[in-house]
Formats: C-alpha cells, structure tokens, sequence
C-alpha cells in the first residue's frame, strides 16, 4: 500500500464506517443497477486451472514435429476441426467451432509472460495479478479494476465459486464469490449476521474494517439475491459444473445485475497422464457449455455486450510424456468469444515448434497485452493505472 | 480504549506470543509478575519433539521411486500409489505441526516457527514428506534461537535449496534465484541490493546441493571458485561468506526486525521504535529470544493502540479455537478444510514471498466462513462451502476426501469450571474477556443477550455464549 492509499483507506475508514448507513443509501440512490464499465459491457474470464494442453485444443495438424513429438497424443489431421489451412479445435470442441464459423472467436495463439514459472500456483498467481515472474503482488488485476471506479461496490466483479481469487482482490475493494445468490443470501440472514452487519460504530480501524466488510456483504448478498429471481433462462444448460456457473452467469446478467466482470473456474487439466480421454471429456464440457452460453446471451440480445475470455495458467510441453501425458509448458492459447468484436477469427501466427526454449514454446504475445486491449478497449478505463504500465494493444477491436 | 488491565495485559500477551489461553492458564498468567510469564513462554529448547511422519532411512522421494520403476523394483501402479502415500503424509506433517500449536506445548516457538515458516516461505516440490519436515524441524529448533543460525540453516535446507532451484545453478550454468530471494526477501528486503550482488551471490552458492536423503552437501566439480565481488567486497566466496556478509548489514536486522513488529506488535509500523529493536537486535547478534522477551515486556506492547490489530490467519484462528477449548477433530481431515477454505495450508504457501497476511485475510466469503466456523466446529452443523480445486492433481487428490464433515471433541466441562464462581448476569462480559480482544460493546452485549431462553441450564448458556462470542468479528482479531 503506497502512502497515498494508505491515507485514503484510513480516512475512509474511520469516517466511512460511521456513515456506512448514509453511504450505502447515497450508494443505493446512485449506483445501484449500473455498471462499472463506462461502455456498459461485460467480460467473464473462464480461468482453466492445471495447465490446459494448448497444442492438443487448437492444433497445428500440418506441423510434423508435432506428430513427431506426440507418438500417440497427437490428433490426426482428418479429425481436427480445422480454423483455416494450418490449425484447427479439438475434435471435442464442436460447439465452438461453430461459434467461430458465425465469426464469435478470436483464437489468440502463443500467450505467455518472460521467464515463465512452471508451478500451477505461481503461475496462476502471475495470470491472476499481472505481475512480472520475479514480482509477488498482493492484489489482482480485476480487483484493481474495482479499486479504480469510486462507485465501486463488492457485486460489480462477481466470482461465481465459494471462494474468492486472487484476480478480484483489489487493495481497496474485493469482489464477492457467490456461487448460488440464494445460499449467500442465506448465510447473511442469521439474526447474527444481519444484527452485526448495522453496527458500525467503531473507533478501531481494524475492527472497523471487518465491519465494513461485513455490511458491504450483507448489503451485496441481498441485492445479487433480489436481482437475481427478476428473471430466470429458459435455456437448458449442460448438467456439469462449469454449465450450471455458466448458467447463473447468464441469469445475472439478464436480470440486470450491475456487475461487469463475471469469474468462473473449471479445473481438471493437469493431465500428466492418459491424457486424451481427460482432456477430451473437459473441453467438451467447456466447449458445450460455452456454446449454450452464447446462444442464450443472443437470444436475450446480448451477444455484443458480453465477452468470455478463456485462458489457463500454461500449457504444456510440446513432447509427450512416457506415461501417455504431458508435463508442465509455457506459452498457450487464449480465446475471446463474443463482445461485439470484429471477426478476427485467429489472431496470430501458430506456434513455432522449431523454435522452441527448452522443448518449450516461446511466447509472442503478453498476457498484460491482453488485459491492456480489454481495459481499454472494449472496458474503457486506465489499463496504464491498473497494470502499473503500458503494454502494447492487440489490434482487436 | 483505555489502559488495558492486568487480565487484559496477559490476554494480549498469550494472543500474541501463543494461540491464546485457556481461562485457566489467563487466571494464572494474571496471578503471576509480567517477566515470570514471558519467562515460561520462552519455554526449553530440549523439551521441543520433532515432528515425525516419515523416517529419514526408509524415505523415498518421487524421483527416487521413478528411479525404482526404471530399474523394475516398482510397476506403475505400485509407483501411483507411493507417490499418493508421499502427498498423505505431508497433509500427516500439516496436522502434526497443527497440532502441536493447539497444544500449548512450546507456544512462543511453535507461534515463531509459523512466522518464519512464512517468512522463508517453501512450499512441498513434488510432494516430498521428508524434506518438508526436516525444513520444519529447522524452523521450530531455531525460532528463538540466533537468526544468523536460523538462516544459515533454512538456506542449507534441501527443501528450500529445491524450491529455488540451486541444484540447478552451476558453474557457468548460474541460477540467481536462489541468490535473489535469499536477498529480497530473506535478509535485505526489495532495494537494498543491486543485480550485480545478485549475480555474484549467485555465484558463491553454487555447488550448494542436496541428497534424496536429505542431506545438504557442498560440491565442489560444480562450484564456481573465481572471484566474486559483492557489496564493495571481493573474494573467492562460497556461500557461507555471502549470509555473513548479509548478516553484517544492518538493513538485515532492521528487516526482520520490521517484519517480526508487524506480525508481532501492529501492522501500522512505528519507524523510531523499529530502529531501536533492530539496532539492540543485531548488537546482541540476532538472539531472537532477548528481542522477543524485550518486546513482550516493553510497556508500549501493551497500549491499547496495539490491540485487537492483528488478523489472526487461518492457522492461528483454527489453533486458537482448539487450545481455548481443548478441541480435538475426531477426523482430522476437516482442519485440512478450513485451510483451504480460508487461505492458509501449511507447506503450501502461495510462493516464496509467503502469505500476505492482514487485511488480504479478509473477504465477502472468508469472513463469512470465519464466523460461521465455531458452529461447524463445537455445533456440526452443515458447512455449505467447497474450497476451489488448485489445479494441481496430486493436492486435488487429497481434498476431494471429504473434509467438510466436522466432528469435534470440546473439553467444555474444563473450559466451564472456570466460570464457576461467575454470576449468571456477568457471564457474557467475563467469557468475553477471554475470548475477545476488546471488551463488549453496549450493543453487542444486548444481541449476545438475546441468546438466553429461559429454561437454559447454565452449561447450555455458556456454550451458546461462547460459541456467538466466537461468531463476532472481533474473534478475528487479537
């Protein structure tokens, strides 16, 4: 915490706990119901936790090394869904394909950071805060995005999970995980809770703090709850974790809730052995699931407004394992689908397996590049202020 | 808040420098002279036990055991199975450790080696039992003896020297990481260091390495034995030279200084009075117990400004609650749960800069679990949460068993005797003041009061007071 913030929070603090009921009526007047994106539009990240293998979901089936280095990993050429004459989805991955047939996908090839990390956790935590490999930040990129809008209230970032990431902590906000807004609601309805959740006279910044937290819960609980049973999707989504998130997802944001940044994880892809049938059976469930997704988003009209970013921590290593699996990588891919883009179908070159860094794939694009584009672009706010520098725009929108 | 009483004096103390105190233990600490119980909280190093899950003879790693299925000693499966036993007993060393701070056995040095475990943070690499505890062993044995010692020997510990990867850096082929955190957060902090040390460090600490027994060994084929120059200084240096260089800086001691006041007094810090601490702390060559003893009984560690400052982290809320009530898990595995749940698992922290701590303890969610959890642990109720899966297969393994299932033994005819003696009326202020930092406020007096139904036994009241005294957010804190 830099000393500016620091004389922010505690002036906040200490006054603002006292005013909490003043504020969060003056709050309620004012923002309930808007977003925080100036331009209105939504982005929800779908984080692939356990390394998703990058060259076995867009593959590059002309490309001999990689049939060279995958004996049996390998997807043979006649079963690809191919993009255009190089690469092409898993076979697994129908719905998608068709989803960048009607021109909704971007396929954004060779993502990575310098010096990449190959351990899940601080892998995850560099995706998640933005930081270099050798920075350890305390806050994430998303949760900074909070920070950077006064009228800024927990439920504008939602994490649809038990637990919060990283990603939506911010220094001076956090977003809320709701993983079912009836449940939430519940747990905040004890006569404990809510009695608790009005006193809010302490001259103790600490304590102040914790009750701070505990009405912006409250308060968040019951306003995702209210909003949420204003409509529900008729659309049938796949009976699966990630569809049932999904799902909640689309109800939200169809039911007017003012939150720009939606977070939903699916893990599983940390296939260091047999492969093929683990990874078969998770990216069909994304990619159904995404399917069904968008196509309720555009029967609601929606479609322009929202994007689904998907990404995962690394992908990995280009020759297959002895155990018919694949060790922990590097540089992968990432897909923006939705959000009113151009058609940009795949964005740059595929990966260069005759250049390679230690049987790793080098990365061309920086993750930060894409948050930046994000923020910017399609968000429309300070990409400089939220990831400490600039980071040169991809030519997406 | 004004000055603290006696009983309070204590509290704070016993919250601070062991995971709390029973009723009981809070009367005696009160009866007795401040110096007499910082003097029994420094406890005797002899009287410290290992922790032990795994015997270092028999022990085998993960690359030994793939070793075995190349010479076929082991079929694959034999393999996937001894690799899960490995994971199994780490999750056995996390709840051994737990439970020995639960127990109030040793509880400064238990409460120090929890602090240094995140200061020279280390996560298990390839779920290896032996090193992890050998690594924890090292950190308890030294917690409050001299830092210089305690740092030489994380540095020299397998686990350590595996997480940052120094058997990898060789001559010629250098690896700075290793040298790079010993700097930026072990000793100097961000800033105080250039790459050049950095590079030349790297250097010195090759041939630093390891056995798959766990052994630190120097080896002398992969050692750089040019010169090196570093702060000003040029030698054929080995690693040895580089933390006594370290060591000789004074931004070293006030580093750590700073760190342990944090943790230890308020997290806002108090400029002037660190540099005193740190100026005594490395003139006394990093004895670690005189500048604990100094700071426990220095009377500004007792002013009201320093209490109730501190966000205990999950493994302080969840060892406290157990010590104050004399809790036992009848299945361990639900405090594996809470772990996850919360943020803090012991032997996974998030990376070698350790744990945030503080305010990052605190979310919508977490806090919410957090006052819901006296009535998961003394009440079982149903836990209606799931911690995400972390993407690695080995820990998700582990945390698909169960866990959410809290079946508890509470040693509350113990913890009631204690309030023998206390009128019905002053029940809710007298259990506050051993269970809270602060005392009760007018109006949370009122709600906690509205908890007595008539017909209560007086057993039942306090159990259904304590247990919403743990609810409030100030059970957080200490």
């Amino acid at each position: 915490m830099n000393r500016r913030d620091f004389i922010r929070q505690s002036a906040f603090t200490t006054a603002g706990t006292m005013l909490i009921p003043q504020f969060l009526k003056a709050y309620e007047a004012q923002a309930m119901g808007q977003t925080m994106a100036p331009s209105g539009k939504i982005l929800v990240v779908v984080q692939l936790s356990g390394g998703n293998d990058g060259l076995n979901t867009v593959v590059p089936f002309r490309n001999d090394i990689y049939y060279r280095e995958r004996p049996t990993l390998a997807i043979k050429p006649e079963n690809v869904l191919k993009l255009n004459d190089e690469i092409g989805l898993h076979p697994a991955m129908t719905p998608l394909k068709a989803l960048y047939d009607d021109g909704l996908v971007t396929v954004i090839n060779n993502v990575g950071y310098p010096n990449p990390d190959r351990s899940h956790f601080r892998s995850m935590d560099i995706w998640q805060t933005g930081s270099d490999s050798d920075q350890y930040l305390q806050t994430g990129w998303l949760g900074r995005y909070l920070d950077k809008t006064d009228t800024a209230r927990p439920y504008n970032a939602l994490e649809v999970d038990d637990t919060l990431s990283l990603a939506l902590k911010g220094e001076r906000l956090n977003g809320l995980a709701v993983l079912d807004p009836k449940k939430l609601y519940n747990q905040t309805r004890s006569g404990l809770v809510r009695n608790l959740s009005q006193q809010h006279d302490h001259d103790h910044e600490t304590v102040g703090y914790l009750y701070k937290t505990l009405a912006e819960t409250v308060s968040s609980a019951e306003y995702v709850f209210d909003k949420a049973t204003v409509r529900s999707t008729t659309v049938t989504y796949p009976a699966h974790e990630l569809g049932n998130r999904l799902k909640t997802v689309s109800q939200l944001i169809q039911s007017g809730v003012a939150t720009s940044i939606y977070y939903v994880s699916i893990s599983g892809f940390d296939t260091h052995i047999n492969q093929p049938g683990q990874q078969e059976r998770l990216l069909k469930q994304y990619a159904e699931a995404v399917g069904v997704f968008m196509a309720d988003l555009k029967a609601a009209g929606r479609q322009n407004d929202v994007m689904l970013m998907t990404f995962s921590e690394f992908g990995r290593r280009v020759k297959q394992n002895a155990s018919k699996g694949t060790d922990h990588g590097t540089a992968s891919n990432v897909f923006l689908i939705g959000g009113g883009l151009p058609s940009q179908r795949v964005l740059n070159e595929a990966p260069n397996l005759s250049d390679l860094t230690e049987g790793d794939l080098k990365y061309t694009v920086d993750f930060r590049q894409i948050y930046a584009t994000l923020l910017r672009h399609y968000l429309g706010t300070d990409d400089v202020a939220i990831l400490g520098r600039r980071f040169d725009a991809l030519k997406l929108v | 808040m004004d000055k603290l009483t006696k009983q309070q004096q204590r509290k704070h103390l016993l919250d601070r420098a062991a995971f709390g105190a029973t009723p009981a233990e809070l009367a005696e600490a009160s009866r007795q002279s401040l110096p007499a119980v910082v003097r029994r909280l420094m406890g005797r190093p002899d009287t410290l036990t290992e922790l032990k899950v795994v015997d270092p003879e028999t022990a085998v790693t993960k690359r030994g055991l793939r070793g075995m299925v190349r010479d076929g000693q082991l079929d694959r499966d034999a393999l996937k199975e001894r690799i899960r036993m490995n994971a199994e007993k780490v999750r056995d060393l996390n709840l051994q450790w737990l439970d020995r701070m639960a127990s109030g056995e040793n509880a400064l040095r238990e409460k120090m080696a929890l602090f240094w475990h995140g200061h020279f943070a280390c996560r298990t690499m390839g779920q290896n039992p032996l090193f992890m505890q050998l690594y924890a062993n090292t950190l308890r044995q030294h917690a409050l003896g001299r830092f210089s010692d305690l740092l030489m020997a994380v540095s020299k510990e397998p686990a350590m020297l595996q997480f940052l990867n120094n058997q990898q850096n060789r001559k010629n082929a250098p690896n700075e990481n290793f040298a790079r955190e010993v700097m930026e957060l072990f000793t100097l902090g961000r800033g105080n260091y250039t790459e050049q040390d950095i590079k030349e460090a790297a250097r010195a600490f090759t041939g630093w390495q390891f056995t798959l027994d766990g052994q630190f060994v120097f080896r002398e084929r992969v050692h750089d034995e040019g010169e090196k120059t570093l702060f000003g200084q040029t030698g054929a240096f080995r690693g040895e030279d580089v933390i006594r260089m370290l060591l000789d800086k004074p931004q070293t001691a006030r580093y750590i200084t700073a760190k342990i006041y944090r943790f230890f007094v308020n997290e806002t810090e108090d400029k002037k009075r660190v540099d005193e601490l740190a100026d005594r702390f490395r003139k006394s060559g990093y004895d670690m117990a005189d500048l604990m003893t100094h700071i426990f009984t220095a009377d500004w560690f007792y002013e009201p400004q320093n209490v109730g400052t501190h966000i205990k982290s999950p493994v302080e809320l969840l060892a406290g609650m157990r010590h104050t009530l004399s809790i036992t898990f009848d299945q361990p595995q639900p405090q594996l749960f809470v772990q996850r749940t919360l943020g803090q698992v012991l032997f996974y922290p998030p990376n070698v800069a350790g744990w945030p701590g503080g305010k990052n303890w605190i979310d919508s969610s977490s806090l919410l679990f957090r006052m819901q959890l006296p009535n998961y642990v003394l009440k079982a109720a149903d836990v209606p949460v799931r911690p995400k899966e972390d993407g690695d297969v080995n820990t998700e393994a582990l945390a698909r068993k169960g866990g959410a299932t809290f079946r508890t033994t509470v040693d509350w005819a113990g913890f009631e005797e204690s309030f023998a003696k206390t009128a019905d009326a002053d029940l809710p202020d007298a259990l506050a003041a051993v269970l809270l930092p602060l005392p009760l406020r007018a109006e949370q007096r009122s709600l906690i009061g509205k908890l007595s139904q008539p017909g209560q036994t007086r057993s039942e009241r306090i159990r259904a007071l304590t247990t919403a005294l743990m609810s409030l957010p100030e059970y957080q804190l200490t």
